[in-house]
C-alpha cells in the first residue's frame, strides 16, 4: 500500500495532523487505567490490527518526509545532535543495514535495496535518493554511514556499545528527544545515562532492565512504549532549546487544550547488531492531540483516568505540572465512567 | 561531604597508594595535597621514591623523585598530557583536589586511554561545580550557587545533579524557561 506523505511542519505555524487512519495505528501507551514504571518489554514481532505500528519493524508512516526534514533543519542549527565515538564505526555500517533491510523489507514500493558482494545499491524514492556504495567504506557515502541513514529514518537512535558487564551510549542521532542531551549523556553506562530519572531506580527497574538486555539476541528485538506530554506538535524538544520551547507549557488553556496539548508516544525498539555486539536502541516518537485521542472512546476513558492520578514525581519529572488540571478537566467530559478493555488496542 | 545518590557522578574512593605500582603519578591541586600527606603517613614514605608529583601552587614539603608545580590547572593539564604520554607501563595514576580539578585531569587521562576504573581519586576542598550550559554548551568554573547565570550566554541556570565524565561538568539548566523572568535568587548549594 502506497502511503501518502504530508506536507507538515513541526515548529512555527505547527500544521501537523493526524489523518484519521493515522490516529487508529497510534501506538497509545497504557494497557490499563493507571501507569508506574514497569520493564514492560515485550517481543518485537508484528502485533495489532493491519496497518498498527507494529506492523512493520521500523515503522514508516504518512510523517516521514516532513519529520526528515525537521531533523534537517535541527541538525543545521546544532550539529552535535548527530555523534559517534570513534570505535562505533562497525556499529555505524551494522545500523545502516538494519534500517536499510528494514525500511525495504515493510514498504517495497518506497525503498530498495540490492546487494552485490558490498557493492550497494539503495534507493528512497520518497526523498528521491539514489545512492550506490561500498559497504564498509565511509568515503563512499555523503555522511558517515549512521547519520546517513538515520536522516532517512524516523525516529531517534542511540547506538549502545556492550563491555564491562554495562551498556554504554557511545552514538547517537538524537533529534526528537523528551529534554535529554545526547551531547552530554554520550559515553556514559546505562545506570548513568539514567541518573536523573526519579523513582525507578529505587523501584530496581534499571538493574532489571540491564540485565535484560545484556542477553538480547541477535534476530529478537524487544520493544517497550514510554511517554510524556508536549504542547504544540514539536519534535525538538530537546534541552538545548528548552530556553525557546519551554514557554510554551504556559500557553495551555480550557479552549485550546484539544488542540494544543498531545500525548507523546515513544515506540522503543532494541536490536542487537551482528557485526559489532553493540545495540541499536530506537526511539520513535509519535504525537497525537487531544482532540484526535478522544475520537477514540476507549483511549479518552482511559487516558483520563492516568493522567488524573500519576504520582505527582512523575508529572513532575515529565514537565506536566502546569497544565495538567486543564488537561484532565477537559479530558473528564469525555471519561463516562465505563469500563475499559485490557490492552492498548482501539476497540 | 559531596552530595550522595548523583547516579552519573564518579565516587570518590581515596588515594589509596597501590603496592604493585612501579610508578606513582600524582596531580593535585588546593587541599589535594593533604590527601598525599595522608597517604604518607598511613603507609610512610617509599612510594614517594618511584613518584611523579604534578601540583598546582605550592609543592608539598615530601622528597618525591619528580616534583612539578603549576601555576593554574590549564598549565598542569598539558604537563599531565605529556607525562601520560611517555609513561610506562605499570604507572598508577593518582587525582586529588576539588572535584572540577578531578573531573579535568580524568578527562586528558581517558583522552590517553587509562580506564577511569583504575584512576585512584580523593576529593579535598570546596564543592563549587564545573557547570556545562546545556544551551549554548559554554562551561563555567566554580559554581557556588544553584541557581547562576551562565558566563557565556547569560541564561539562568540550575544545577542539575547529572555529571559528565567526557566534559568533567555538571548540567546546567535554564530555570526559568516556562516563565522567562521569574527565576529565584541563588542559593549558596555548594561551599
Amino acid at each position: 500500500m502506497n502511503i501518502k506523505f504530508k506536507q507538515e511542519t513541526f515548529r512555527g505555524d505547527f500544521t501537523y495532523r493526524n489523518s484519521p487512519d493515522n490516529i487508529k495505528r497510534f501506538p497509545f501507551p497504557f494497557h490499563e487505567d493507571k501507569y508506574m514504571y514497569a520493564v514492560n518489554m515485550e517481543p518485537h514481532v508484528p502485533a495489532g490490527p493491519k496497518g498498527y505500528a507494529f506492523e512493520h519493524m521500523i515503522d514508516v508512516d504518512e510523517h516521514y518526509v516532513s519529520e526528515m526534514r525537521d531533523r534537517a533543519l535541527v541538525l543545521k542549527e546544532d550539529p552535535l545532535r548527530c555523534q559517534a565515538l570513534p570505535h562505533m564505526m562497525a556499529a555505524q555500517w551494522d545500523t545502516l543495514e538494519l534500517l536499510m533491510e528494514q525500511q525495504a523489507a515493510g514498504y517495497p514500493e518506497h525503498f530498495s535495496l540490492t546487494k552485490n558482494s558490498d557493492q550497494w545499491h539503495w534507493i528512497n524514492r520518497p526523498l528521491g535518493i539514489d545512492q550506490k556504495f561500498t559497504f564498509g567504506d565511509p568515503s563512499t557515502l555523503p555522511y558517515e554511514p549512521m547519520e546517513y541513514i538515520t536522516r532517512q529514518a524516523q525516529g531517534d537512535f542511540c547506538i549502545v556499545d556492550q563491555r564491562d558487564g554495562n551498556l554504554w551510549m557511545d552514538a547517537g542521532m538524537v533529534t526528537t528527544q523528551a529534554d535529554w542531551s545526547l551531547d552530554f549523556d554520550i559515553g556514559m553506562n546505562f545506570m548513568e545515562w539514567h541518573g536523573p530519572v526519579p523513582l525507578a531506580h529505587q523501584m530496581g527497574v534499571f538493574d532489571r532492565a540491564l540485565k535484560f538486555l545484556l542477553n538480547l539476541q541477535q534476530g529478537k528485538p524487544v520493544r517497550r512504549l514510554n511517554w510524556t506530554m508536549t504542547i504544540n506538535p514539536r519534535l525538538d524538544t530537546s534541552p538545548e532549546n528548552y530556553h525557546k520551547w519551554g514557554t510554551d507549557r504556559m500557553t495551555v488553556t480550557p479552549e485550546n487544550v484539544g488542540e494544543k496539548v498531545h500525548l507523546r508516544c515513544e515506540l522503543q525498539s532494541l536490536w542487537r547488531l551482528p557485526r559489532s555486539n553493540a545495540m541499536l536502541f530506537v526511539i520513535r516518537c509519535y504525537l497525537l492531540k487531544m482532540d484526535e485521542l478522544v475520537t477514540v472512546p476507549k483511549w479518552a476513558r482511559r487516558f483520563h483516568r492516568v493522567l488524573r492520578d500519576l504520582p505527582t514525581e512523575l508529572a513532575d519529572y515529565k514537565g506536566l505540572t502546569r497544565f495538567r488540571p486543564t488537561t484532565v478537566e477537559w479530558l473528564s467530559k469525555y471519561d463516562d465512567g465505563a469500563a475499559t478493555s485490557s490492552g492498548i488496542f482501539p476497540e | 561531604m559531596l552530595v550522595q545518590g548523583i547516579k552519573s557522578r564518579p565516587v570518590y574512593t581515596g588515594l589509596d597508594i597501590d603496592p604493585n605500582a612501579r610508578r606513582h603519578l600524582f596531580a593535585l591541586e588546593g587541599a589535594g595535597v593533604e590527601a598525599l600527606l595522608d597517604q604518607v603517613k598511613a603507609v610512610g614514605s617509599d612510594f614517594l621514591k618511584s613518584s611523579d608529583i604534578l601540583c598546582v601552587g605550592q609543592l608539598p614539603n615530601v622528597a618525591a623523585e619528580d616534583m612539578w608545580s603549576a601555576p593554574t590547572i590549564p598549565v598542569l593539564l598539558n604537563r599531565l598530557r605529556v607525562n601520560l604520554i611517555n609513561a610506562k607501563m605499570g604507572t598508577r595514576l593518582y587525582l586529588s583536589g576539588t572535584e572540577g580539578f578531578i573531573g579535568q585531569t580524568m578527562k586528558v587521562a581517558l583522552d590517553q586511554g587509562i580506564d577511569f576504573n583504575s584512576i585512584r581519586t580523593e576529593h579535598r576542598g570546596s564543592t563549587a561545580r564545573r557547570v556545562q550550559c546545556v544551551h549554548c554548551k559554554g562551561i563555567t568554573e566554580s559554581v557556588k550557587t544553584s541557581p547562576f547565570q551562565c558566563s557565556h550566554c547569560g541564561l539562568n541556570l540550575l544545577v542539575r545533579d547529572h555529571y559528565s565524565r567526557r566534559l568533567a561538568a555538571f548540567q546546567g539548566v535554564c530555570i526559568d524557561a516556562e516563565e522567562p523572568g521569574t527565576a529565584p535568587p541563588p542559593v549558596e548549594m555548594f561551599p
